[in-house]
């Protein structure tokens, strides 16, 4: 039996709760209101708008304690995409997962203690973390505080393409979290990575 | 006696345009067109300055380009003001309500002016508490101009329409001129409303503050506050009340269709829960929908291809 490796530090599992949390509450409340409808109201107007301040304003200070969480220990590293050779591991992660996986074939970029993330993986997370969260804070907390929010941009109005950037980043993460729910069935068993995130230990396969 | 001579200020009324009436009305204009007038006093035989009392000062840029702009200032007013001094009695003058000229002419039907005072005689502004409230209070004769049906931009509609309301609801002496009621505090009694001061630029009061009237584009029924609109969804959602409120004008000129199906809105704000984009609801349900099936499909092929092996 490998040796399991411990990838998931406390405070790394503690910031994943809560972004998990309050991710699910984002989007339920985002979605109500965007769809609001007064006849069958999904969460009532007014409360959708207080539960989705409180839960993006935790949100974004859960997410600097990951971001500075990354800068101050080894996590970052997981993170760093090294750009030579990058579009062949991604070819080959994808071509694991549409063909070799339903073939028995291993993975070609297994966990390992130096390489927590496949390559696809790795992107997404990247491009998530890295792009879409930041976009979306920076559009709710402009939200919050309209004001801050330029009246006219080349003509159209600045709150129409702030709320539309938020929508479409919420939109993406929203997808990410189908997907990255999904992909958390591929450990050694459909359940083991779901165990790692919350005892912080992972079993290679 | 005062003499008659009124000298002109150094400042003139600024009236660009030719209009017919502009001669006769500069006459006035030339003491009430700004905040401070001279006159030669025979008795002690010099110039004087005054201040013109505010209430008395006429625009003379907003005036003529107000919807008035072709009257003579005694179209309305008592010839007997071509005199200086006025007439002390001439204060008691009466002055015409919107319904005195324009009730009952064809010219102006599609103003429905009748409905209007039907609709203001049952509103607030017209209680038993509130005395001598009329037209004027709210629309200037001498510089009211349309501005819903003439396409201006929703945020200088709202803000015109909501000095309106401001002018008398944040200043205590002009309310209670009119009312003995509490209106203090006006910002506090809305500090239940999520982003206030957006709010306030955004919509106009009456959106929330009187009953719609299906044939007048601007609602004249004023409610009494505890009937005021407090449901959110009632703006925030997909058959939004602005449509037949604040855009109701942008409604009956652009049909919505697809695409920005609340194009009005989107022009110039964002309300959410209102502003629907056809297409890219239709693109994101495409993209939900095929991630959805994906990950559905490629799990039952995992699960198949597993028990084979």
């Amino acid at each position: 039996m490998s040796e399991k490796l411990y990838l998931y530090p406390v405070w790394l599992r503690i910031w994943h709760l809560v972004n998990a949390i309050m991710i699910i509450v984002l989007i339920l409340t985002g979605i109500s209101m965007q769809y609001s409808n007064p006849e069958r109201p999904f969460i009532r107007f007014d409360l959708a708008v207080t539960w989705h301040n409180v839960a993006g304003i935790i949100l974004t200070f859960n997410y600097i304690m990951f971001f500075v969480g990354n800068i101050i220990t080894e996590n970052g590293r997981f993170y760093h995409i090294r750009l030579r050779g990058f579009i062949y591991r991604l070819t080959a992660q994808f071509k694991y997962y549409v063909l070799g996986v339903f073939k028995g074939e291993h993975a070609p970029f297994p966990t390992n203690k130096n390489r927590k993330f496949n390559p696809l993986q790795k992107l997404s997370y990247v491009v998530i973390m890295y792009l879409f969260l930041p976009l979306i804070f920076i559009t709710g907390w402009a939200l919050l505080f309209p004001e801050t929010i330029w009246l006219n941009v080349f003509g159209l109005s600045g709150i129409l393409l702030t709320s539309l950037l938020h929508i479409v980043a919420g939109f993406f993460i929203s997808i990410f979290l189908f997907v990255h729910v999904y992909f958390s069935t591929f450990g050694k068993t459909a359940t083991s990575n779901f165990k790692s995130i919350i005892n912080g230990y992972q079993e290679p396969h | 006696m005062f003499g008659s001579f009124i000298l002109l200020l150094p400042v003139q009324p600024v009236i660009s345009q030719d209009f017919e009436n502009k001669a006769e009305n500069v006459k006035c204009l030339k003491c009430h067109g700004q905040s401070i007038y001279q006159y030669y006093n025979d008795w002690i035989e010099q110039d004087v300055k005054k201040m013109m009392h505010p209430n008395y000062v006429i625009d003379s840029v907003a005036y003529y380009k107000g919807v008035h702009n072709q009257f003579y200032c005694t179209d309305c007013h008592s010839s007997d003001y071509e005199e200086f001094p006025h007439a002390g009695e001439l204060r008691y003058e009466p002055i015409y309500t919107c319904i005195d000229c324009h009730g009952g002419d064809e010219n102006f039907a599609q103003f429905k002016f009748e409905i209007i005072e039907e609709e203001f005689l049952s509103s607030v502004h017209s209680s038993d508490s509130i005395e001598g409230f009329s037209c004027w209070n709210c629309h200037d004769p001498h510089s009211f101009k349309l501005n819903v049906r003439t396409g201006e931009k929703i945020v200088d509609i709202v803000a015109y329409a909501n000095n309106i309301c401001f002018s008398c609801h944040t200043d205590l002496n002009k309310f209670q001129l009119l009312s003995d009621n509490d209106q203090s505090g006006l910002v506090a009694k809305h500090d239940w409303l999520p982003n206030q001061s957006l709010h306030f630029k955004k919509v106009r009061c009456i959106e929330c503050h009187s009953q719609v009237h299906d044939s007048l584009l601007v609602a004249h029924k004023v409610m009494p506050a505890t009937q005021s609109v407090r449901k959110c969804s009632e703006c925030h959602s997909k058959n939004t009340m602005l449509l037949s409120t604040l855009y109701k004008h942008q409604v009956i000129e652009s049909r919505r269709e697809k695409g920005f199906i609340n194009a009005t809105i989107l022009n110039e704000s964002y309300v959410i829960g209102a502003s629907r984009n056809y297409w890219l609801n239709l693109i994101s349900i495409v993209i939900f929908g095929l991630t959805l099936g994906g990950i559905v499909i490629h799990g039952m092929l995992r699960i198949k291809t597993r028990k084979k092996s």
